[in-house]
C-alpha cells in the first residue's frame, strides 16, 4: 500500500482513561479485506518496552472493530476488546522475570497504539506503522488528591476522592515485596472510596528501628482513615492481597480498636500464628521453607510451604468470630500461596460458627497469585525480593494469561461493587458498624 | 474437590449482608461523569444515582478560567423512581438550559454574577486541559452556589490535544506560528489556521485540529514586522502554507486554509489571488470578501475607522460592525475576485451575526462564483440566530464582549458579535461536525474531492 495515499485512520476511545477502563480500538479506511496488524507499545518507568498485538482483517468498508472483531493471532485471540493491554509482555531481548507495576500514579501510563500492514510477529521496531496514536491510561482521575502520611511513624499515601465527602474509608494492603505501592488505591479513590495504601514491611520506622511492626501500627492507619474529617468513621473497609490478606483477617477478627464495616481478602491465607504480629507470622511461614518446590524453569513454588492447612486452632485465624462481611478471592493455579484450600478450610469454620452468611468466594478457575486491577499484563512469574535473604529470585505466581486477565476483570467488578454496597449503604454512626442479622 | 465447586457456584453468588433500616439516612448520591479526561468537542454523559425517587437537584458546572474570572452553568432535576438523573436523557427545568441538553453544562456556562463584563473564555495555554467541577446541589438552585456543599462533585478535564499531539513552535521566514502534529508517523494533511482582528496566536483550534489528523499552523499574523506593505503581507501567507506543504509530515498536494472573520477574508483573498499556493481546499467561518486590493490588513482594520459615520452602537452600548460594510457589495474592486477561486470552499455563517454581514456576503459570493462559473465548488451553510464566533463546540456563547483590534491604537470596545445561546450553540455543534467531514472528504479522501457535502 502506498504510504503516501493510505488513508487509513485509526481511532482509540478514550484516548485518555483509567486504568479499569475500556477502550474502543477502531481501524477505518483500510483496503477490503486488507490484513493488518494492530500493536500497542509502552515503555514503562523501569524502562523497559512492553508489547502485544493482534492480527485482524478488514472487512468489506474496511473496518476493523477490535471490541467486535476475533484477533487471528498475536499475543491474544479472539474477540477480545483489552487484549491489547493484558497480553502486553516484554519485548524479545528484554531480561527475564519482569513485572510491569506503576510506582508514579500522578502521571498515566502512555501506551502507543499502531496499525501495521500484514499478519507480523516481530521486527516492529523496524518498520514504519501505517497509522498511530497514544493513549493515556490513568489510575489516578482528575481530582483525586494525593496526600503523604508521615504521622505516627507510618509509611503510608492517602488518596482522596474529589468533591467535598464525607467517603467511605478503606485500608489497602500489599504482600510479601513491600515498599509503598499505590496504584490500587488511587484508582479506588477514582472510585469514591478514600483509600490508604500502607507500608509495613520496608515502611521508615522498621528501616530504623530494624524491627518489624506490630499490631498497633494498622490500628493507627485505621484511626487516621477514621479521624479523618473527610472520612465516615463508620464506613471503613480493608483490602489485602498476600502476606495483606493476613494481616487483614487478624484485624477484621481480633482488633478491639478496628471496626471494619467489610473486608476483602486476595489470594491469601488465613493460616498464621493468632498470637503475634508481623514478625511472628512471617517466622512461622519461614518454617517450612524447605517445603519449596523448584519448577522446570528454575522458579520457586511457595504454595506448599503453609500447607497442610492445620488443625490446630492456634495456627489460624478464628473465622467463627468475624462480625462483617468478607469477600474472598482466589486463583485456583495460585504457585504461591494456597488460597483456594484456606478459602475452602475458612468456609468449614464459618459454616461451623453459623457466620458463613458473611462470606462470599470468588474462585478463578487458571488464574495465579496476582488478582490485580484489569488490564494490566499478567505476569506468570517474576523477580521477587525476598525480604529474609535480601535476594532477588524469580518466583512462580501461576495462572494462564487469558483467563487470568478475564479472572481480573471479573473480580475487579464485583470487588467494587461489594465495596460500594457494604461501604456506602447507610452512614449513620449510631448504628454499630458490625451487622447483626 | 466438591468443596471447591461448591466455592465457584458461591462465586457467582453475591449476597447481601446488610438488611438497611428505614430509620438510616439516605445512602449519598453518586455522580458519574464520562469522560473525566476528554477532548473539547467529545460529549459527556452525566448521571447521578442513588438519589432518593423523585428529589429536585441541580446540576452545576464550575469552571475557573486562566484570566482567573469564574463560569458556571447549572440545571434542574428531578430524579425518576430509580433515584437516578441523566442529563442526555432528562429534561432540565430550569437554570442556564432547559430541555433535553446533554452538553448544557458546558455551552450556557456564563460568567458568575459580580464577574467583569464583556469576557470571552479562550483557553490560550493547550498543553493543559480546562478544568471543570460537576456537582450535584440538593433542591432546585440558582444562586449562592458557593455558599453551599454539593452533595457530591467530580473534577473533569477537557483537552484541546489528544495525547500524541506534538506542539512546536515556528519561527522561520518571518513567521511566527505554532504548528501541531498529529501522533504516527504521516503523512498527513495540512491546514493554515488563521483567526480574527483580535490577533495574537490562538492555538486551540490548530490543537484541536491535529488531535483529528491534520498538521495545523496557527497563525500570529499582527507582529510580525514583516507586514508593512500588502505585497510583502500576501507573501507572509504564502511562506506560511509552503511551510506547512515542505514540512515532512505533510502530503504537500493536501494542504488547505481555515479562516475565522478576518481569517476567512485572508483565506478567499489568497485562494484566489496567489499563483504560488494552492490550498486543496478552504474553510471560512464569518467572514466577509470585502477586500479592497492593494490594501494591507491592517488597512482592512482600519477600515471601521474610516466609515465611523456607519457604525452603529446599541441599547447596551455594544458596538455593532455589520452594517458598515454593506456599502462595499455594489463595488467589485473592494471584494475578492472569488470568481478566480478553483478549490472546494465551504462557507459558515451565522444569521445573526452583528460584526460582519455575513449572510449577503455568502449570497453575493455565491452570485459572483456562479456567473464566474466555478459555482459547484462552493458550500455553504448558514445558522438562524447564530452569531459572529462560531467556535468549536461545547464552548460558551458570548452576545458581546471586549475587543481590542490588533496592531492598531485604539481602545477597548464592547464589540457585539449576535446570537441567541442555545440556537448558536446547536450551530457551532452541527458547523463543527460538518466542517470535520468537509475536511475529511476533501484532504483524506483518496477519490477526487467534489465540492458539495
Amino acid at each position: 500500500m502506498d504510504r503516501k495515499r493510505c488513508t487509513l485512520k485509526l481511532l482509540v476511545q478514550p484516548s485518555r482513561g483509567l486504568v479499569d477502563e475500556m477502550f474502543i480500538i477502531l481501524v477505518q479506511k483500510a483496503p477490503s479485506g486488507f490484513q493488518l496488524t494492530v500493536h500497542a507499545l509502552h515503555k514503562c518507568e523501569d524502562g523497559h518496552s512492553w508489547e502485544a498485538f493482534g492480527h485482524y482483517t478488514a472487512d468489506t468498508i474496511g473496518t476493523v472493530n477490535v471490541s467486535e472483531d476475533p484477533s487471528l493471532g498475536g499475543t491474544y485471540s479472539g474477540v477480545e476488546q483489552m487484549g491489547l493491554l493484558w497480553s502486553l509482555r516484554p519485548v524479545p531481548g528484554s531480561k527475564p522475570g519482569l513485572r510491569l507495576r506503576k510506582m508514579n500514579v500522578q502521571i498515566p501510563m502512555e501506551v502507543t497504539i499502531s496499525v501495521y500492514q500484514g499478519h507480523q510477529t516481530e521486527g516492529f521496531m523496524d518498520q514504519v506503522p501505517l497509522a498511530s496514536v497514544v493513549v493515556e491510561r490513568w489510575y489516578m482521575a482528575p481530582g483525586v488528591s494525593r496526600i503523604p502520611i508521615t504521622e505516627d511513624r507510618l509509611s503510608a499515601t492517602l488518596f482522596l476522592p474529589p468533591g467535598p465527602g464525607p467517603f467511605p474509608g478503606l485500608l489497602d494492603l500489599w504482600g510479601g515485596g513491600g515498599q509503598l505501592v499505590e496504584y490500587r488505591a488511587s484508582l479506588l479513590a477514582s472510585h469514591g472510596i478514600a483509600s490508604l495504601a500502607l507500608d509495613y514491611l520496608t515502611a521508615k520506622i522498621i528501616m530504623e528501628t530494624g524491627k518489624m511492626v506490630d499490631l498497633q501500627y494498622f490500628e493507627k492507619a485505621y484511626k487516621i482513615l477514621e479521624q479523618h474529617p473527610q472520612v465516615h468513621g463508620s464506613s471503613i473497609g480493608m483490602l489485602g492481597l498476600s502476606l495483606g490478606t493476613s494481616i487483614t483477617l487478624k484485624m477484621a477478627v481480633y482488633s478491639e480498636v478496628m471496626k471494619l464495616r467489610c473486608a476483602v481478602c486476595i489470594s491469601g491465607c488465613h493460616m498464621q500464628p493468632v498470637d503475634g504480629s508481623v514478625e511472628e507470622i512471617l517466622k512461622y511461614f519461614n518454617q517450612n521453607a524447605d517445603r519449596t518446590r523448584i519448577s522446570e524453569e528454575n522458579e520457586l513454588i511457595w504454595r506448599d510451604v503453609l500447607l497442610p492447612v492445620p488443625s490446630d486452632l492456634a495456627f489460624k485465624v478464628d473465622m467463627g468470630r468475624l462480625k462483617c462481611p468478607l469477600l474472598v478471592v482466589v486463583g485456583e493455579d495460585d504457585q504461591n500461596w494456597p488460597a483456594s484450600e484456606s478459602a475452602m478450610d475458612m468456609e468449614e469454620m464459618m459454616e461451623q460458627a453459623g457466620n458463613s452468611h458473611l462470606l462470599t468466594v470468588l474462585s478463578y478457575p487458571k488464574a495465579g497469585h496476582l488478582i490485580e486491577p484489569p488490564y494490566t499484563p499478567h505476569a506468570r512469574a517474576s523477580l521477587f525480593k525476598s525480604l529474609a535473604t535480601r535476594e532477588k529470585m524469580i518466583v512462580l505466581w501461576g495462572g494462564e494469561t487469558a483467563a487470568h486477565s478475564r479472572a481480573q476483570e471479573d473480580a475487579w467488578r464485583k470487588l467494587l461493587v461489594f465495596l460500594k454496597e457494604n461501604l456506602y449503604s447507610g452512614s449513620n454512626p449510631g448504628t454499630t458498624s458490625l451487622s447483626h442479622l | 474437590m466438591l468443596g471447591l465447586r461448591r466455592l465457584a457456584v458461591a462465586a457467582s453468588v453475591h449476597r447481601p449482608v446488610r438488611r438497611l433500616s428505614t430509620m438510616s439516612p439516605p445512602t449519598s448520591p453518586i455522580l458519574s461523569v464520562q469522560p473525566t479526561r476528554g477532548l473539547v468537542d467529545e460529549k459527556l454523559k452525566v448521571v447521578v444515582e442513588s438519589l432518593p425517587p423523585g428529589s429536585p437537584v441541580t446540576l452545576h458546572s464550575l469552571h475557573h478560567s486562566e484570566d482567573e474570572d469564574y463560569w458556571e452553568a447549572f440545571g434542574h432535576y428531578v430524579s425518576d423512581f430509580r433515584g437516578m438523573v441523566s442529563v442526555s436523557e432528562d429534561l432540565s427545568f430550569g437554570g442556564t438550559y432547559t430541555g433535553k441538553e446533554d452538553m448544557g453544562l458546558l455551552w450556557s456556562m456564563r460568567p458568575v454574577p459580580g464577574s467583569r463584563k464583556g469576557l470571552r473564555l479562550r483557553k490560550m495555554n493547550v498543553c493543559s486541559p480546562m478544568l471543570h467541577n460537576i456537582s450535584v446541589y440538593s433542591g432546585h438552585v440558582s444562586e449562592g452556589f458557593r455558599e453551599q456543599t454539593p452533595l457530591t462533585s467530580v473534577l473533569v478535564e477537557r483537552w484541546y490535544m489528544a495525547p500524541g499531539v506534538k506542539r512546536i513552535d515556528i519561527m522561520e521566514k518571518g513567521v511566527r506560528g505554532t504548528l501541531f502534529i498529529p501522533p504516527g508517523p504521516g503523512p498527513f494533511p495540512g491546514l493554515l489556521d488563521m483567526w480574527g482582528g483580535g490577533g495574537g496566536l490562538i492555538e486551540y483550534r490548530s490543537a484541536l485540529l491535529a488531535s483529528h489528523g491534520y498538521v495545523s499552523l496557527a497563525m500570529d499574523y499582527f507582529n510580525s514586522q514583516e507586514l508593512e506593505s500588502a505585497d510583502l503581507e500576501f507573501k507572509y501567507f504564502e511562506t506560511a502554507f509552503n511551510i506547512i506543504k515542505e514540512h515532512p509530515q505533510v502530503i504537500p498536494d493536501r494542504v488547505g486554509m481555515f479562516g475565522l472573520s478576518l481569517g476567512s477574508l485572508v483565506t478567499m483573498h489568497v485562494a484566489a489571488e496567489s499563483t504560488i499556493v494552492k490550498p486543496r481546499c478552504c474553510i471560512c467561518v464569518s467572514g466577509s470578501h470585502f477586500y479592497p486590493r492593494d490594501r494591507t490588513i491592517k488597512e482592512v482594520i482600519m477600515e471601521p475607522r474610516s466609515n465611523s459615520h456607519r457604525l452603529r452602537i446599541d441599547e447596551n452600548n455594544h458596538h455593532v460592525w455589520r452594517d458598515m460594510w454593506i456599502h462595499l457589495l455594489d463595488d467589485p474592486s473592494k471584494k475578492v475576485d472569488v470568481g478566480k477561486i478553483n478549490c472546494p470552499i465551504l462557507l459558515v455563517n451565522g444569521k445573526d451575526d452583528q460584526n460582519v454581514p455575513a449572510d449577503e456576503c455568502a449570497e453575493d459570493i455565491a452570485l459572483l462564483m456562479n456567473a464566474a462559473g466555478n459555482g459547484h465548488l462552493l458550500s455553504r451553510v448558514l445558522y438562524p440566530d447564530t452569531g459572529h464566533l462560531i467556535e468549536p463546540p461545547y464552548s460558551p456563547h458570548f452576545r458581546a464582549s471586549n475587543f481590542k483590534a490588533a496592531g492598531v491604537a485604539t481602545k477597548t470596545v464592547m464589540l457585539l458579535w449576535g446570537g441567541q445561546t442555545k440556537p448558536h450553540s446547536d450551530a457551532q455543534e452541527d458547523a463543527w461536525r460538518k466542517i470535520l467531514s468537509f475536511l475529511q472528504h476533501n484532504l483524506y479522501s483518496s477519490t477526487p474531492p467534489r465540492a458539495k457535502l
